[in-house]
């Protein structure tokens, strides 16, 4: 039988060392769950590969071009939105928010390592996808250096966390996990990912051009393929959203 | 003598109209083994985890290692094993209890405490595979892990096995060795009598009765024995010394308390002989913490 030296020697781990382990299970969990993988990576490269090649319908410009940013808006939505809502509701249900909140990790702390675990998860998306995009023969072409795309990245991350956790705090797992799903389909088919904007009619176009998805597909396009100038109005949209999306999500959180 | 470890005084909780915990005061000394015992909707849950934190009291007051119970600092002395969940399902055993090591500062080997545990073939396995009582083992260990100076545990042994619940029983009193505090509460009589220092045991959010398991359980003895339903206790108590009690509870079983020696072993054997009555499992025995527990918070189902 093993010996165990019980006697007391408590103390909490240095915050950066808690925040690396957290957000090494999280990262762990998402990578190793089927569902997610579908979303966060099967689904996209299956959007990619299918729109790319096969002349489904009009757009403007080269089909590959077109497609890859909407497909890497895509993918930040499948993790930081759908995929962060499960699993934090799902979290919040079995109780292992709370359980978490009786450790030496902070609140801070775990929020760090979700996000931390989502920026991970969101590295792994963006090489997949670039390099089959590249494999298909996309040749990007950067017209406001790497910043630009990297700074909408970072603002639909936080648009789409705010609105995944405003969800995942407030609604029971199981209407989370439908709602995260619909709204993944329906921005997927409305929020300009695949189907130009400028396909549906006059009055939608207005509110379609508000939603992050479409913010950051236009965002990234524009960056991705030269254009200019630099896409401020859907910066600042995807900003609206994220700090409505958190404020909100923080006033209203239940950690049980 | 050092300050207690947990200090509960005139608490309050209510859920709506319902008063879960209604002026309780208990403390659990410091070093000691602290159980609290009660029916199911006692306030025991409640009440434990108000003390971790989870809940906010209504009332009252609670210093958990002489902080409010909110405080952070507590995070790392304290190690809490809830009634049951807080894993993420998909998680491995072992990656649970490595990541809960990992916040702390000077933790245990998270194998080491696995092997001890008898979890060691499972540490690949991950949570919603794990039978109840291995759950429960792995909440046991995460609870553990940090080497804290306060344990609170929600009921350690349900749901495990009889050679799961011994190993729990060691453990638990090696912490105790160790100068570990423990505060638990259970179902089951014989684990608060075996492992606990102090007992308290509460009954509709009050505190009912609270000493050593030997304070409540007394000094006195009991013969005990199984016959035909019915018997008429009236000639008996006459033939037996002033003082003796006699009752069947529950029926065919026969209790009677008093200066239980040869004497009066003889004067019932004789009135049984006399009903024409063979009494059957007749023992001597000191009343059980069991017996003083339905006899505290009643025999019918909550």
């Amino acid at each position: 039988m093993t010996t165990l030296d019980l006697t007391p020697a408590p103390g909490a781990a240095p915050l950066p060392r808690m925040v690396l382990a957290q957000a090494g299970a999280e990262m762990r969990g998402m990578l190793r769950n089927g569902e997610q993988l579908l979303l966060t990576m099967i689904i996209p490269v299956l959007v990619l590969v299918g729109f790319s090649l096969a002349p489904l319908l009009e757009v403007p410009g080269e089909r590959i071009a077109y497609v890859t940013p909407g497909v890497l808006a895509l993918a930040i939505m499948s993790t930081a939105f759908t995929g962060q809502a499960i699993a934090t509701g799902f979290e919040r249900r079995y109780g292992v928010l709370k359980r978490l909140g009786a450790t030496p990790l902070s609140r801070t702390g775990l929020m760090l390592g979700k996000t931390l675990a989502i920026a991970g998860v969101e590295i792994v998306q963006v090489v997949l996808i670039v390099a089959v995009a590249l494999g298909l023969g996309w040749r990007p072409e950067l017209s406001h250096g790497p910043v630009g795309p990297v700074l909408f990245v970072v603002a639909g991350t936080a648009a789409f966390s705010g609105l995944g956790l405003l969800m995942a705090g407030t609604l029971r797992a199981e209407a989370t996990l439908a709602a995260a799903n619909l709204v993944y389909l329906v921005l997927l088919g409305l929020g300009g990912v695949v189907f130009p904007v400028d396909l549906f009619p006059a009055a939608m176009q207005g509110v379609v051009e508000l939603l992050p998805i479409t913010a950051l597909a236009d965002g990234l396009r524009v960056l991705l393929t030269g254009g200019s100038p630099f896409p401020y109005q859907e910066l600042l949209i995807l900003c609206g959203w994220a700090v409505a999306g958190l404020v909100l999500a923080a006033l209203t959180f239940r950690w049980e | 003598m050092s300050s207690p470890a947990v200090e509960v005084v005139d608490l309050v909780k209510r859920y709506g109209r319902l008063t879960a915990v209604d002026g309780l005061s208990l403390t659990a000394e410091s070093g000691a083994v602290t159980a609290i015992l009660g029916p199911n909707g006692a306030g025991k849950t409640t009440t434990i985890e108000i003390c971790e934190g989870f809940r906010r009291a209504d009332g009252g007051t609670v210093r958990v290692l002489g902080l409010p119970p909110s405080r952070r600092e507590l995070r790392a002395r304290v190690g809490i094993m809830p009634q049951s969940g807080g894993v993420p399902p998909a998680m491995r055993c072992g990656e649970w209890l490595r990541l809960v090591a990992r916040f702390h500062a000077h933790p245990l080997d998270p194998d080491a405490l696995l092997d001890r545990l008898g979890l060691a073939d499972q540490a690949r396995t991950p949570y919603r595979r794990l039978s109840g009582g291995q759950q429960q083992r792995l909440s046991l260990a995460a609870a553990l892990i940090g080497r804290p100076e306060l344990v609170f545990l929600d009921e350690p042994t349900a749901g495990m096995d009889p050679q799961a619940r011994r190993s729990c029983w060691d453990l638990i009193g090696e912490l105790r060795a160790a100068g570990v505090s423990v505060v638990l509460t259970t179902h089951f009589m014989d684990e608060a009598e075996k492992l606990a220092d102090h007992v308290v045991i509460i009954d509709r959010g009050r505190v009912v009765a609270e000493g050593t398991p030997a304070e409540l359980t007394g000094a006195e003895r009991q013969l005990r024995f199984r016959a035909r339903p019915g018997l008429n206790l009236d000639e008996l108590l006459k033939a037996l010394p002033a003082g003796s009690a006699a009752k069947e509870s529950p029926a065919g079983h026969y209790i009677i308390e008093g200066e239980v020696g040869p004497e009066l072993l003889a004067t019932v054997t004789a009135w049984c002989a006399a009903e024409g009555v063979t009494a059957e499992a007749l023992s001597i025995e000191r009343r059980t913490l069991e017996d003083v527990f339905l006899e505290l918070t009643g025999r019918e189902l909550r």
